[in-house]
């Protein structure tokens, strides 16, 4: 299939001002007053809640619903807050459906199971509001230092519990921005009114948080100078590398990276500038897939193709996240893997995809194949770690990424870590909120015997 | 179909569904949209005497507790008697009864306890057609502290005097209304029925604070910053109101008096539940400033159903038909074993069964079995209680079954069907050696 480049058709400003602030408006309205308090009138208050034991970071889940439901909306923020600083975050991001929501007793005896994770959200938006200020004191000083690398959810989860114990943090970030993924990743409809940044002055207003922008590991300093210099060190460093689509034409211009792409469309301040191709193909099946093609079908893409390689139930996305993109336009077609780029100099202009199928696991092209024309296509096909940083201090690393133990610690005696970065992660916010949180505490333990 | 006819003391009424006296039947337009909307009687809005009416407060008259999902559980009130004319009341029920002249009408009274106001109303309601005439003996605000309401009907011989003047001076039947607001509901009862009252109507509203504003620091409702009891109804009285009907259906003296019940009845079944206990017909009230007069329909089809279901052809042949099973807890077969059965297919294990159990009753729930998250009945401890089936939010999940054959694995003791109550207990430093019945 010849096509000449005459025919791509990537342009900016595809929508009129009105359509950009109504496409990436809040994806769920937060609840009034009034839906909060009949929503928290739903829940039974479950002994040994199995939302509790689904939400990762063990939120008294049906405590701060009944501080809702009993007027105290403030006191249900600190509920949440005592066991997720990143309560309000994870209101927006979590997918509640796979975690708390779907084994609310309500799912089981009705299929609609307490709105969970919007009534965290309206306690946690209350006390921004309302209070603002950390309702945390630190501890008296330590005198203990603590070097944490990356100023994402791990990171700033650890540096708040280190903090609240009463050490002194110094984090590391090599961006100019903290918030990590909650700031650079996650769909911009998720976090709107710059929440996460608003999040990170809360986080961080506790005091004894120092943090160093434009310091990357590796590059601006060194992991075994941290462990030299500091009494511990956490490594929340997140995953700095994307997956490529190891076939030719990978590297043209309009085959882009999905995180980068979705990192430069949370800090553009004009979303009529970013470029959006008319027909635009994305390969992958998780989260990121799901955040690049809906986001990119609401900058005014015309055709929106997911293309991934295995079933529905395979996704890394769950069904209610595919339900998202689905509504907004996206189309998801499953069972088709990257065969090769129809690349015009350095533009590709179509995709090739060969179909498969699989059982137990084991995968396999048909032979048979589709070709998709393709202004952009979307790499969201995992990230990659850096291990490189690592290696000199022979920590141990499973696949390139790091390996830890119950309480977050690495074979190295003064280093511990979390987040994406670590092997056997579960790459969402809420575990890497509950890694900082539990490795903190380990810290804490360690140093002050 | 049932026929839900009702002739309550010779009053009749297409139902036994009345509004009870009450803001809802404070005038025509309100009445007769009742009647549209299918009610059977009403009693009207309390009449006081001739000249100036009383005043009602001009705050917040109402407060109110809630059930989940602000569903209205009870209703506190400080209204008085109508604040309006004596002789608008009088042509307006006079109109009514003529445009509805199936429907039952009732008026409701309240003068000072001298024999001369209560001859004198008495007159002048005969004017209108009324059915009969109810005596409020029971409001327990405002008019009671001028000597009225239930400052009469706490006094049992003050009431037996005012029935009688009632029924020397008039011909209509005279329904007494009792207050709730006393110790024991039989003595006011009693002198009711010694005065030749043709039938008690209960419960009226209870002395109550419904709830205090913790910002003005004043009961609710609150009137420039001041709050006083007012009368409580509602869903959240029946129980109440449902004993003193009992009290009265099985006092030796008072058996067979009739009884309009009264106290929240919201549904069909709660109509049904008064009428098991003796009472003639149900006075309505809250359901209806809750729900709008619609209602009724509900209730008049519900308990249609429930009656031809049963094969009841009329209320009397139900009525009463629980009295013989209220008893004293003395008599209560203790003899009688039951234990919990949770219905795992109905179980959405939300354990608030085994954290009543465990925390506040008999530790006879377990929450794992096998390292899973499950809820059983551990037969070995169950004493039989019910709090399992009162807290699951499940209809029908937990139910008690009766144990009738081997021994109760609690108490290793046989199971007896014998009847077997405290009286011959052995227990019993009193006990007798036959069961007292």
């Amino acid at each position: 299939m010849a096509t000449s480049n005459a025919s791509i058709d990537i342009k900016a400003g595809r929508l009129s001002p009105d359509q950009y602030s109504k496409n990436f408006e809040d994806i769920h309205a937060p609840l009034t007053r009034h839906e909060a308090i009949v929503e928290a009138d739903r829940c039974y208050f479950c002994y040994d809640a199995p939302c509790m034991t689904a939400c990762p970071t063990s939120i008294d889940i049906p405590m701060f619903i009944r501080e809702i439901a009993t007027g105290n909306p403030n006191g249900s923020a600190k509920t949440i807050f005592e066991q997720n600083i990143m309560g309000g975050m994870c209101a927006r991001v979590c997918p509640t459906e796979t975690l708390c929501e779907e084994v609310c007793v309500r799912e089981t005896a009705e299929g609609k199971p307490v709105k969970i994770g919007l009534l965290q959200r309206y306690a946690t938006d209350h006390y921004m509001a309302d209070i603002g200020s950390q309702p945390f004191e630190r501890a008296a000083s330590t005198g203990k230092k603590i070097a944490i690398v990356g100023a994402g959810p791990a990171g700033l989860s650890c540096a708040h519990r280190s903090a609240m114990h009463g050490h002194d943090v110094t984090v590391f970030e090599a961006r100019e921005k903290a918030g990590g993924l909650n700031e650079f990743g996650i769909a911009a409809y998720k976090s709107t009114d710059d929440f996460a940044a608003a999040e990170v002055d809360f986080i961080t207003s506790i005091g004894g948080i120092e943090i160093k922008y434009g310091t990357a590991l590796g590059k601006d300093v060194l992991l075994e100078d941290l462990i030299e210099t500091y009494d511990a060190v956490f490594i929340g460093a997140g995953l700095p590398y994307v997956n490529d689509l190891s076939i030719d034409g990978d590297d043209a211009d309009n085959c882009i990276d999905a995180v980068k792409y979705i990192a430069e469309l949370r800090q553009s301040d004009d979303l009529s500038k970013l470029p959006v191709g008319r027909d635009v193909v994305v390969i992958g099946g998780g989260m990121t897939a799901i955040d690049i093609a809906t986001q990119i079908k609401l900058l005014g893409a015309e055709n929106v193709t997911i293309c991934y390689r295995r079933s529905a139930d395979a996704m890394g996305a769950s069904a209610y996240e595919q339900e998202v993109a689905q509504t907004n336009g996206v189309t998801i077609r499953h069972w088709l893997q990257p065969k090769a780029l129809h690349v015009d100099g350095n533009m590709v202009n179509a995709i090739e995809l060969e179909y498969t199928s699989g059982t137990n696991g084991s995968l396999s092209g048909t032979g048979e194949t589709i070709t998709l024309k393709a202004d952009q296509v979307f790499k969201a096909i995992g990230q990659t770690p850096d291990d490189t940083p690592f290696t000199k201090t022979g920590i141990e690393l499973v696949k390139g990424r790091i390996g830890v133990d119950e309480n977050r610690k690495t074979s190295h005696a003064k280093v511990w870590a979390g987040g994406d970065c670590v092997a056997g992660g579960e790459d969402l916010t809420v575990a890497s909120v509950e890694d900082g949180k539990i490795a903190a505490e380990h810290i804490h333990k360690t140093l002050m015997g | 179909m049932a026929d839900l006819t009702s002739n309550f003391v010779g009053i009749k009424s297409p139902n036994p569904f009345w509004l009870a006296s009450a803001p809802p039947t404070d005038k025509k337009y309100n009445v007769e949209r009742a009647f549209e909307a299918g009610w059977g009687g009403v009693v009207w809005k309390t009449l006081g005497e001739a000249g100036p009416p009383v005043v009602n407060v001009n705050g917040p008259r109402y407060g109110a507790i809630w059930g989940a999902d602000r569903r209205l559980a009870g209703l506190n009130n400080i209204e008085l008697i109508t604040d309006r004319d004596l002789e608008i009341n009088l042509q307006e029920m006079k109109e009514v009864k003529q445009n509805w002249p199936d429907r039952a009408l009732v008026a409701s009274l309240m003068v000072p306890c001298e024999e001369e106001p209560w001859k004198r109303i008495l007159d002048r309601v005969l004017e209108t057609g009324c059915d009969g005439v109810e005596l409020n003996f029971g409001c327990p605000h405002g008019m009671s502290e001028r000597g009225m309401g239930a400052a009469v009907g706490q006094v049992p011989e003050y009431i037996q005097m005012v029935v009688e003047w009632c029924k020397k001076h008039s011909n209509l039947p005279v329904i007494t209304k009792l207050t709730p607001n006393i110790t024991d509901v039989r003595y006011p009862a009693r002198a009711a029925k010694n005065g030749g009252t043709d039938a008690v109507s209960l419960i009226n509203t209870i002395n109550s604070i419904v709830s205090i504003d913790l910002d003005q620091m004043a009961p609710i409702p609150t009137i420039d910053g001041k709050g006083t009891h007012g009368g409580y109804c509602g869903p959240a009285v029946k129980p109440i109101a449902l004993n003193m009907v009992g009290e009265i259906a099985r006092d030796k003296e008072t058996a067979g008096l009739p009884i309009s019940g009264i106290g929240g009845i919201t549904t069909w079944r709660d109509a049904a539940e008064y009428i098991a206990l003796g009472c003639g017909n149900v006075q309505v009230c809250t359901a209806a400033m809750t729900y709008g007069f619609k209602i009724v329909q509900e209730m008049i089809e519900g308990l249609s159903n429930y009656m031809d279901e049963k094969g009841y052809k009329s209320i009397e042949d139900f009525r009463g038909m629980a009295v013989p099973n209220v008893t004293d807890w003395q008599y209560l077969n203790l003899n009688y074993v039951t234990k919990a059965k949770i219905n795992q297919d109905l179980c959405i294990s939300c354990g608030r069964c085994h954290i009543a159990c465990e925390d506040t009753s008999h530790q006879a729930i377990t929450n794992m079995v096998d390292g899973v998250r499950k809820f059983e009945v551990i037969d070995e401890e169950c004493v039989g209680c019910n709090l399992c089936v009162n807290v699951c939010p499940v209809d029908n999940c937990i139910t008690m079954e009766e144990m009738t054959a081997g021994s109760d694995p609690r108490t290793q003791k046989p199971i007896d069907r014998e009847y077997a109550n405290w009286t011959t207990h052995p227990n019993n430093p009193m006990a007798a050696v036959e069961p007292a019945e």
